[in-house]
């Protein structure tokens, strides 16, 4: 990609942080994927739980709500048999006034191999990083910037589909289902942290991605972004082979950005008379959590195009693997 | 006490002569080669150094009162003295704002117990709020020549208008911090490429120059004179070159970390590469740098901002704007003024003589408060003098800085030129680079 030039690019993620996925080459995201394989089977067991991060200590700091995301990286570590320190600090510390730094000392102190932070400020991973270089730091999503484990699970839940389509099984695979892969991604993408981790982990795997929002709802600048802008919603519909709805993010004053809801829906929802242009085949997809009615109708949501409670579940093996992958380190290093 | 500096290159303000300075009483006794040491004074020898006005900073924030735990006037002026300077202007965002006699009456009170001459801006609105003029007139009786509510720039043209009216005949000059805020708030970098990466809101470029364009319009219509703070555009820049060629009264200065970082600086979320207006793409920093060498420039000025660590230890778009700039001000000007091939008239020029200009404290101006700053180096002046070794390397170090605040975004560069000597009010107050 353009804007990484000069950028070091990692080849793994074993034993390194996971802030971001614009580092990330095909290789290590072909990594995560075929580890997340392997953890899809121990979560089909009676007994889902595997020893590799027994006696590891994995923190979950969110600073900003979050159910799901947190539950799947919980039951992630839980799986892999690591000690859970669940900390809600957005209800605690920080309306205390306690800096980013002191929060973190505090959470070390208590000896913790590594961190999953959620953060309403972008960057806000790539500073606890700096604070604790021996902890390994997993973003589950800062501000608008990335959300790493999202777009991997979106990666694998689209091979995971194309290579049962195919009879096949992912990891033999690899990139190859990606090359040529036609990727729409709809909504407010200038909000987005889905999209920017989405963005990244197609575009490396070999997709191609296009982008269709109303123009308020687009970065600033796309100078250097692997994607091009469909100029026509309704037309990008029918030559996309998956189509990724972003939530819009009222929450973040996206309201001022559109001139009513309404509107965004009449332009760029996905209603279900527009999904009518879908091709047969074409993979429906949103990170949740839904506004329906609004970005994606309900009726699209539950049609068996979409694959959106697939994503959930995928979250769970992903997560394992990340963890697994970051916290190990090496791979004589854990036993499965 | 008496002070003779031996050898150094002294820097007039259309040339240079190796020279030796004796200081005596508080002025410059004499200047010639081969001066002869009186009795008990103190020799210093500033062969291969630059000997020149001490250094003036249009934009220091001295944070007192309101902010002690980030700077006081005191550490501020300390921290001023190393870093060469003999004069701050003290901006007026501190808590409460310095919007009227009492409180400037304060950090004159405050400034003249320092080791230098501290003057004060005014804010032009009474607690910086954009709404009502702060009472100009009597704050210039005290001998405020420069009005400012800096931090954010008077965004209602009306009362921008009416500020310049009522300045002019006060013979005073509003300094804008050009921003216009429904365009650049809730931003925290340059909008562009990389805030677009990095998912952080940006600040226009474009949110400078409009502000910029209003007041060059409202200084045509009212006649007034403005200072532009912090310019970081090519754009803004050359706005001014046209306003001036025009006969407008406008100066201006430039920041030293606008002309030295850009943008990409942003990439690693640390806070401290975090200022308003926001560090620009590498194009911009170069049209700085040509218009400071090219004569465009009035003042490098440093917008020197402590912050407490704490509020720095926040997330980038959580935590405050500002950088430090005082200690580190003079060797990144001699570095974007090309180095060794750095011409040291222009750097005294935008170092000394051109802000002592824009805050009237040359030579020539009378003032109750304070003494005479960006003049030449000639017998019977004012002894604020500062010497400069180009030749000396050194490493910014966060720890080893004399602010009460730790925010520098240099911290570990290697930095070409230092201040050895600064004589600020006739007495030396920093020798071979420490302070006395």
């Amino acid at each position: 990609m353009d804007w990484l030039e000069g950028c070091v690019v990692t080849s793994s993620i074993r034993g390194t942080n996971l802030l971001t996925l614009d580092v990330l080459d095909d290789r290590a995201i072909v990594e995560v994927l075929d580890t997340a394989e392997l953890f899809v089977e121990v979560n089909q067991r009676t007994i889902k739980k595997v020893p590799a991060l027994k006696g590891r200590v994995v923190a979950s700091l969110f600073y900003e709500e979050s159910t799901r995301t947190r539950l799947s990286f919980e039951t992630a570590a839980k799986r892999l048999s690591a000690d859970v320190l669940s900390l809600a600090v957005a209800s605690s510390s920080v309306k205390k006034g306690e800096s980013l730094r002191d929060t973190i000392a505090t959470i070390d102190a208590l000896g913790i191999d590594a961190v999953v932070m959620r953060h309403q400020s972008s960057g806000a991973a790539h500073q606890v990083a700096r604070y604790v270089p021996h902890v390994r730091v997993i973003n589950a999503g800062d501000g608008l910037h990335q959300h790493p484990t999202q777009g991997l699970l979106d990666a694998f839940t689209v091979r995971q589909v194309l290579a049962e389509r195919a009879h096949a099984r992912g990891p033999e695979t690899g990139k190859e289902l990606f090359a040529g892969l036609r990727v729409l991604i709809v909504g407010d993408v200038r909000h987005s942290r889905v999209a920017r981790s989405d963005i990244a982990a197609y575009t490396t795997l070999g997709a191609e991605v296009k982008l269709a929002a109303p123009g308020t709802l687009l970065p600033a600048s796309l100078e250097g972004w692997p994607v091009s802008v469909a100029p026509d919603f309704d037309e990008a519909l029918e030559w996309a082979d998956v189509v990724g709805v972003l939530r819009l993010q009222r929450e973040r004053g996206t309201g001022s950005f559109v001139p009513t809801l309404a509107e965004f829906t009449a332009t760029h929802g996905l209603t279900a008379e527009r999904a009518r242009r879908l091709r047969p085949g074409t993979i429906v997809m949103h990170p949740g959590p839904m506004n329906r009615g609004v970005e994606i109708d309900a009726a699209v949501a539950d049609s068996t195009a979409a694959v959106i409670e697939r994503q959930v579940s995928n979250g769970v093996p992903i997560r394992m693997a990340t963890l697994y992958l970051t916290v190990t380190g090496t791979a004589e290093e854990a036993t499965l | 006490m008496t002070y003779l500096l031996r050898h150094g290159l002294v820097v007039g303000p259309d040339a240079t002569r190796v020279a030796d300075v004796l200081v005596r009483d508080g002025v410059i006794a004499a200047v010639g080669e081969h001066l002869a040491a009186p009795a008990g004074a103190v020799v210093i020898d500033a062969e291969g150094c630059w000997v020149g006005p001490g250094f003036v900073d249009l934009h220091t924030h001295l944070r007192e009162p309101g902010r002690e735990a980030a700077e006081t006037i005191e550490s501020g002026a300390q921290a001023g003295a190393l870093g060469g300077y003999c004069a701050l202007v003290a901006m007026p965002n501190t808590e409460p704002a310095l919007d009227n006699v009492a409180l400037v009456s304060f950090v004159l009170d405050k400034g003249a117990r320092t080791v230098l001459d501290v003057a004060v801006a005014g804010a032009i609105t009474q607690g910086r709020e954009g709404r009502h003029l702060a009472p100009l007139a009597e704050m210039a009786h005290l001998g405020v020549r420069l009005f400012t509510d800096d931090g954010t720039g008077v965004q209602d043209p009306s009362l921008m208008r009416r500020a310049l009216e009522y300045a002019r005949p006060l013979g005073v000059r509003l300094a804008q911090h050009c921003e216009d805020e429904s365009l650049a708030a809730g931003g925290s970098m340059n909008e562009g490429v990389v805030s677009s990466r990095l998912g952080l809101v940006g600040r226009p470029a474009l949110a400078e120059e409009l502000m910029v364009m209003r007041d060059i319009e409202l200084v045509r219509l009212t006649g007034g004179a403005v200072h532009f703070l912090h310019l970081s555009t090519r754009r803004s820049l050359d706005l001014v070159t046209t306003a001036r060629r025009e006969g407008l009264d406008v100066t201006c200065e430039v920041a030293p970390h606008h002309f030295t970082l850009d943008e990409s600086a942003c990439e690693t979320f640390d806070p401290h590469f975090k200022v308003h207006p926001p560090l620009r793409p590498a194009s911009d920093v170069a049209a700085l740098r040509e218009a400071m060498r090219g004569g465009l420039v009035d003042a490098v000025a440093t917008d020197h901002a402590p912050h407490a660590p704490e509020l720095k230890d926040r997330a980038f778009d959580e935590a405050p704007a500002g950088m430090l700039g005082l200690e580190h001000a003079a060797a990144l000007t001699y570095e974007a003024l090309g180095g060794a091939q750095a011409d040291p008239v222009r750097f005294f020029e935008v170092m000394s003589r051109g802000p002592a200009r824009v805050a009237q404290l040359r030579a020539t101006d009378s003032r109750p408060r304070h003494g005479a700053h960006g003049g030449e180096l000639r017998e019977g002046h004012d002894a604020n003098v500062v010497v400069f070794d180009p030749r000396s390397q050194w490493t910014v170090r966060r720890d080893e800085l004399h602010s009460r605040a730790r925010n520098t975004p240099y911290d570990g560069r290697q930095l070409t030129g230092r201040v050895t000597t600064t004589i600020a009010r006739g007495r030396l107050v920093v020798h071979e680079g420490k302070l006395v």
